[in-house]
């Protein structure tokens, strides 16, 4: 087969556990993601979904197992600039407000050098990721004031500017409201078409339903189901009736 | 012979200045970070250091600067271990920094009058070489501050978002514990060890009053800085009293006032801005299908204020950045 060569894997996981304080809160995934999938990770609170990504952008360290990106073992990967992670929210606002533009200015980070200024190409990149995420008119606005749906949307900017190759998104649509979550799935739709590798967790997946062509259930740290899409979803949602057509879980 | 014309006067002047732009500089970092109250603890650690240099003759902004820059580290790798106890170690280290310089100075022979020069600042005893040591590490610090800022920026805003851009996150931190520790040094000669926390905090926290950016909250808080200390050193001169209790206290009178004006001008503008802590949204289950939203008190209608949204066969309220919608008796999270 065409991807069976390390690099054209964008993810790889193998035997993986995670500890977190004494606790194995990942036990022995396998998982392996080529380079231009959309992949969602499913699963109900507790069940590991965001150790793993957390772990795979190199946040959490691997008690046991490794992963790796773009074939090389995480803990030596230096190319972070193929990465884009959007996390789940901003944790908490600075003690200093911090505008719109200066936020999504920082995901330029891993292609600037130290004491170099922002050049013009950095400069139209932020304003291209920005028309994106329909954020552009905000861009002046503190991100503390804005609501958290905006506050998504820049995160996702920040993640954009870079150009990564692989998009990695935690609860992207968590607390975000409709209007938000369809601008998010435009964005991510849009990236698909370019061939980026999304892989992205979450409890519900709204609009961004369409886009998937594979889901990864988890349950207590496992891998429990790994295959089309919407089988799994009635794996995990039996308690919940909706019809083929329907576009997202949310609508009823 | 006006003031400006005594030399003392203009070393001391030329301190203030430079001690007026680095303060604030670090302190916008170590504010967005919250960690406001770390200069307060190198300061402590730093007499320490001072009493060193003076029982052992040598100079004592290089023993302060050996000293607090070690505390910084150690203050660091504390909190970057994040352990429960790291907070009772800060206090053990910052009470330890006091003790021990109390102790030292009493040990080499000098009294609380000399002590009290480095505590709260003094116009008289800038030395010549002294100058020299506080404008090398005030450039120092700008330099970093400024050219480092879009690294120490990211650091500060996510730590978790700069690791997966590949910055070496704890080495930044670290720049930032040793910038503080450095400016210190270099504040200590005006506004002095036990105020020059405050030199740092105060003119961040009056500039965000006004400010929305990053960028603009950092110069606005250097130019706020830089007054404070250049007024504060000239009313020190002819109130005869020590230059780090003007600074601080024309810093603090300069924070009401734009609190007030601050307040005034969102009044105006019809949005006061909401607290950072109003979005508990983080690790909260998101909207399954039927969710119900715990204990809300609040019943939405026509007249709530809250945003309304059409929502297939009934009406949802936007409601901090989710929807609530009514089901029987209680409100269901959309």
């Amino acid at each position: 087969m065409r991807f069976e060569n390390d690099s054209a894997r964008a993810v790889q996981v193998d035997d993986l556990s995670v500890d977190l304080g004494g606790r194995l809160v990942l036990r022995g995934i396998d998982l392996r993601i080529r380079q231009g999938e959309v992949v969602a990770v499913l699963g109900t609170n507790g069940s590991g979904k965001s150790t793993l990504i957390k772990t795979v952008v190199g946040l959490l360290p691997a008690a046991r197992g490794e992963v790796r990106l773009f074939g090389t073992p995480v803990p030596r990967f230096r190319d972070w600039r193929r990465v884009g992670y959007v996390p789940q929210r901003i944790t908490a606002a600075g003690g200093v407000p911090a505008t719109v533009y200066e936020v999504v200015s920082s995901g330029l980070l891993s292609k600037r050098r130290m004491f170099a200024p922002l050049g013009a190409a950095g400069k139209q990149a932020i304003e291209e990721a920005l028309e994106v995420v329909d954020m552009a008119d905000r861009r002046k606005d503190a991100v503390a004031e804005l609501s958290g749906g905006q506050q998504q949307r820049v995160l996702i900017a920040r993640a954009l500017v870079s150009d990564p190759e692989l998009l990695i998104l935690d609860e992207p649509t968590a607390g975000v409201d409709l209007a938000s979550q369809q601008i998010f799935a435009d964005a991510v739709r849009e990236r698909v078409a370019r061939g980026t590798t999304v892989v992205m967790v979450s409890h519900d997946l709204g609009p961004m339903d369409a886009l998937i062509d594979r889901s990864v259930v988890m349950r207590r740290g496992r891998v429990v189901y790994d295959g089309p899409p919407h089988a799994s979803q009635t794996h995990a949602h039996v308690h919940h009736s909706h019809t083929d057509d329907d576009p997202g879980w949310l609508t009823s | 012979m006006t003031m400006f014309q005594l030399e003392f006067m203009q070393r001391a002047l030329i301190a203030g200045l430079l001690t007026g732009l680095s303060a604030p500089a670090i302190g916008t970092y170590l504010v967005q970070r919250r960690l406001s109250l770390m200069g307060d603890g190198i300061g402590h650690i730093a007499i320490t250091g001072v009493a060193l240099g003076l029982l052992t003759g040598s100079a004592p902004v290089l023993t302060a600067i050996i000293v607090s820059i070690a505390g910084a580290t150690a203050i660091e790798l504390v909190r970057a271990r994040g352990k429960a106890t790291g907070d009772v170690a800060l206090a053990l280290l910052f009470y330890g920094g006091i003790a021990g310089g109390v102790l030292l100075i009493g040990l080499a022979g000098q009294g609380a009058a000399t002590l009290n020069t480095y505590l709260f600042g003094s116009l008289t005893t800038v030395s010549q070489s002294d100058l020299y040591v506080v404008v090398g590490l005030a450039v120092a610090v700008l330099v970093v501050a400024i050219g480092l800022g879009p690294q120490l920026f990211a650091v500060c805003q996510d730590e978790e978002f700069a690791r997966t851009t590949g910055l070496r996150v704890q080495l930044l931190n670290l720049v930032i514990a040793v910038m503080a520790a450095v400016t210190v040094t270099v504040a200590m000669r005006t506004v002095g060890l036990l105020l020059v926390s405050a030199l740092m905090v105060v003119p961040v926290a009056t500039a965000q009053q006004v400010t929305r950016s990053f960028r603009s909250t950092f110069i606005t808080a250097c130019v706020i800085g830089v007054l404070a200390c250049l007024a504060g050193i000239v009313t020190s001169y002819n109130a005869n009293v020590a230059p780090g209790a003007t600074i601080v206290v024309l810093a603090l009178a300069g924070f009401v006032v734009a609190a007030t004006v601050g307040t005034l001008l969102r009044r105006r503008a019809g949005r006061a801005r909401p607290l950072a802590d109003e979005e508990p949204e983080v690790g909260v289950p998101a909207p399954e299908p039927h969710v119900v939203s715990a204990g809300h008190p609040h019943a939405h209608s026509q007249a709530c204020g809250h945003k309304k949204v059409e929502h297939g066969d009934h009406v949802d309220y936007v409601h901090d950045g989710h929807l609530h919608a009514a089901h029987g008796d209680h409100w269901d999270e959309h």
